[in-house]
């Protein structure tokens, strides 16, 4: 019989020799003259055990990681024999960390060939598609609405209002833009999502065209993820000739066709209205709204523009029906969020919970702390645009209008988690720079704000004048959360902020604490 | 020498050959990123004679692809050296430690991250998230992603690149 073993081909578990270990297992099977089927298939997202290698058994997978080349000979052995090894973990389902969660959009990420309808179909999916084509337009979008879903890009937009909006303008044409121009530090879902199931992508953007009446969708993926490039051509290929895209939606009367376009390294791209410039084959200079892409997106037509994981979203509250998602979360935030612990953690990854989890249960209970052992000072909530949030605010529940109650914001999820070897005073001065390099220039705050703060931060480090220099940054970033035309110079201020408010140490003549810390 | 200008995966200039990638393309809305990537796919860089004909070819001024191709940080005005090492300087991989280890591929390599060493071989750049940020510091090396550096690895990862 052909054992069946799975390795995914995440770029997350590329990395760290997913390929190699593939190589490896096939050779050792061919001198063994085993017959084996590797399947390559996105990540669980447990990457502190990646590569993580799974065989089929009779009782179900059995999990083995993080496994290297060496290890291979006596995985192998182990797998045949379906005996004990060191690396086993069991059936990855009772995994600690996937046990906890509630994967609603995640559920078949790690689990099926993401190059295979056949296995997405066979896994729920296409189901939320179906019932879409039963209900028709206004049903769906009553459903969206009731879910509660909201914006997973960051800003929280209701999706069920964006989606009505488009529906109800009139025009000769209108678009689906998904951005999966993931550009935040620390978040990483959108890309596991579109290497590990595409397929949830293409059918929530599907949904989304029958919702408001549109034929064409972008999806723009920024250049430094071209595994998840290749990924969902490949799906769009193979749902095209499935019958899923084209000119008749699964047997209907709907047509809807998709197209990747690539980014080429503008963070501000993940702005919404700069990437509708990108697509349009412009610089991605922000446009001043209104007028909303809702009503004037994609070469001046009604365009709905989500997110990724709000597109991946939809195939289960269709399926599933917008109560079953609802029954999740908290006040506003209805549902789950696919939440990335990242930078210097223990156990590190994606994990998909309802809303409501707080911020200390994320980094000491599910992440662990600290990958070097050392205590956990600060942690930085949404992405380069996200506030720095100290030990005493670890009570913060995963919730939109918690985050921003505290000068945070949650974002698309990301959590990056420091070590008490770090200095704020550089986090700051890093925000302010990486504003400065990014921005696209079109408002004042951020052009300039982002290049002085850069250069007062610089006075603050070496020790010059630092009470003035101080209010200074303040005053800038005043100036630059009312001041500018899009998150990039308006949020700025969040991680800059947070690090002078709860970090006031890092901002002083310096280093009694850093030497103490050595 | 010429080797080392034009490595051999690239395609050595030629106005026909750009017309033709031009011209594939041209018909696509918004063609503009589309176009400039497929040449650079091509040559490694965007030959400056490129501009006047994709701006001739999408009906725009020449004023207005040159916009484009300097606003995004993807695209070359130069051939890059033979090997290009990016390094991933975002929040994640700094807080595990990336600050230290671009310290070391710049001491080791003698140029600054931007840059590309005197003999073309290596071009060091930064770049900003790479979305492993779970197994961080990452680095890519020409289309290879590593994750989970360390000094030995980025050692490794350098003379690599240097052979």
């Amino acid at each position: 019989m052909t054992m069946r073993v799975f390795i995914p081909c995440d770029a997350g578990a590329v990395a760290v020799g997913a390929d190699e270990v593939a190589l490896a297992l096939q050779q050792a099977a061919a001198r063994r003259g085993l017959a084996i089927e590797i399947v390559r298939t996105g990540s669980r997202g447990l990457y502190w055990l990646e590569p993580m290698v799974e065989v089929a058994t009779s009782s179900g997978r059995i999990a083995f990681g993080p496994v290297s080349v060496a290890d291979v000979p006596s995985l192998l052995e182990a797998m045949v024999s379906e005996g004990p090894h060191a690396l086993r973990l069991g059936a990855p389902e009772k995994i600690f960390w996937l046990r906890r969660q509630t994967r609603l959009t995640f559920a078949r990420c790690g689990v099926i060939d993401p190059r295979s309808l056949q296995d997405y179909c066979a896994h729920g999916g296409y189901k939320g598609l179906e019932r879409a084509l039963t209900l028709g337009a206004d049903a769906i979008l009553a459903e969206v609405t009731a879910s509660g879903l909201r914006g997973r890009g960051g800003a929280g937009f209701p999706t069920g209002i964006k989606w009505k909006t488009v529906a109800q303008a009139s025009a000769d044409r209108k678009f689906i833009v998904c951005n999966a121009d993931e550009g935040d530090s620390g978040t990483f879902a959108d890309r596991m999502i579109m290497e590990g199931d595409p397929f949830v992508v293409i059918e929530g953007m599907t949904v989304a065209a029958i919702a408001v009446g549109a034929t064409k969708g972008y999806i723009y993926i920024r250049s430094e993820y071209p595994y998840a490039v290749a990924a969902m051509k490949t799906a769009i290929a193979v749902a095209r000739r499935g019958g899923y895209l084209g000119a008749r939606i699964g047997g209907s009367s709907h047509a809807f066709d998709l197209e990747v376009r690539v980014g080429a390294g503008a963070y501000v791209c993940g702005e919404e209205t700069s990437l509708l410039e990108s697509l349009e084959g412009r610089r991605g200079i922000v446009r001043a709204k209104p007028p909303l892409p809702a009503h004037k997106g994609l070469f001046g037509k009604p365009t709905v523009i989500n997110n990724v994981l709000s597109f991946a979203a939809i195939p289960f509250i269709l399926a599933g029906g917008a109560k079953a998602y609802a029954d999740f979360g908290m006040r506003r935030s209805r549902g789950t969020m696919p939440i990335q612990l990242a930078g210097n953690v223990r156990y590190g990854g994606l994990f998909e919970t309802a809303f409501g989890i707080t911020l200390g249960e994320l980094v000491d209970d599910i992440g662990g702390g600290t990958l070097t052992g050392r205590p956990v000072r600060a942690v930085q909530v949404g992405g380069p645009l996200g506030a720095y949030f100290p030990r005493a605010l670890f009570d913060t529940p995963f919730d939109y209008e918690a985050f921003a109650a505290r000068d945070g914001l949650i974002g698309h999820g990301g959590v990056v988690i420091f070590d008490d070897s770090v200095d704020m005073a550089r986090q700051a001065r890093f925000a302010m720079e990486f504003c400065a390099i990014e921005s696209c220039g079109k408002c004042t705050p951020c052009r300039i704000g982002s290049t002085r703060g850069v250069e007062t931060m610089d006075k603050i480090i070496r020790g010059e004048r630092i009470g003035e220099n101080t209010a200074v940054i303040e005053d800038l970033c005043n100036t630059m959360k009312f001041g500018s035309l899009c998150a990039l110079g308006g949020f700025t201020p969040y991680p800059v902020m947070s690090a002078l408010k709860h970090f006031r140490e890092d901002f002083g003549p310096r280093p009694a604490r850093l030497e103490a810390a050595e | 020498m010429t080797s080392l200008h034009q490595p051999s995966a690239y395609e050595p200039w030629d106005a026909a050959r750009a017309a033709e990638i031009i011209a594939e393309h041209a018909e696509l809305e918004g063609a503009t990123l589309v176009i400039l990537h497929a040449l650079q796919e091509a040559f490694g860089y965007v030959p400056e004679p490129a501009i006047p004909m994709v701006a001739a070819a999408l009906n725009l001024s020449r004023a207005e692809v040159h916009g484009v191709f300097t606003f995004y940080h993807d695209f070359r005005k130069r051939p890059a050296g033979r090997r290009v090492l990016k390094l991933c300087r975002a929040e994640a991989c700094q807080a595990a430690g990336g600050d230290a280890l671009a310290a070391r591929a710049e001491a080791k390599l003698g140029i600054a991250l931007g840059n590309t060493t005197a003999d073309e071989r290596v071009t060091l750049e930064p770049i900003y998230c790479l979305g492993l940020c779970a197994t961080a510091p990452s680095a890519m090396l020409d289309g290879r992603l590593v994750g989970r550096l360390d000094e030995a690895r980025i050692d490794a990862l350098i003379v690599e690149a240097q052979r």
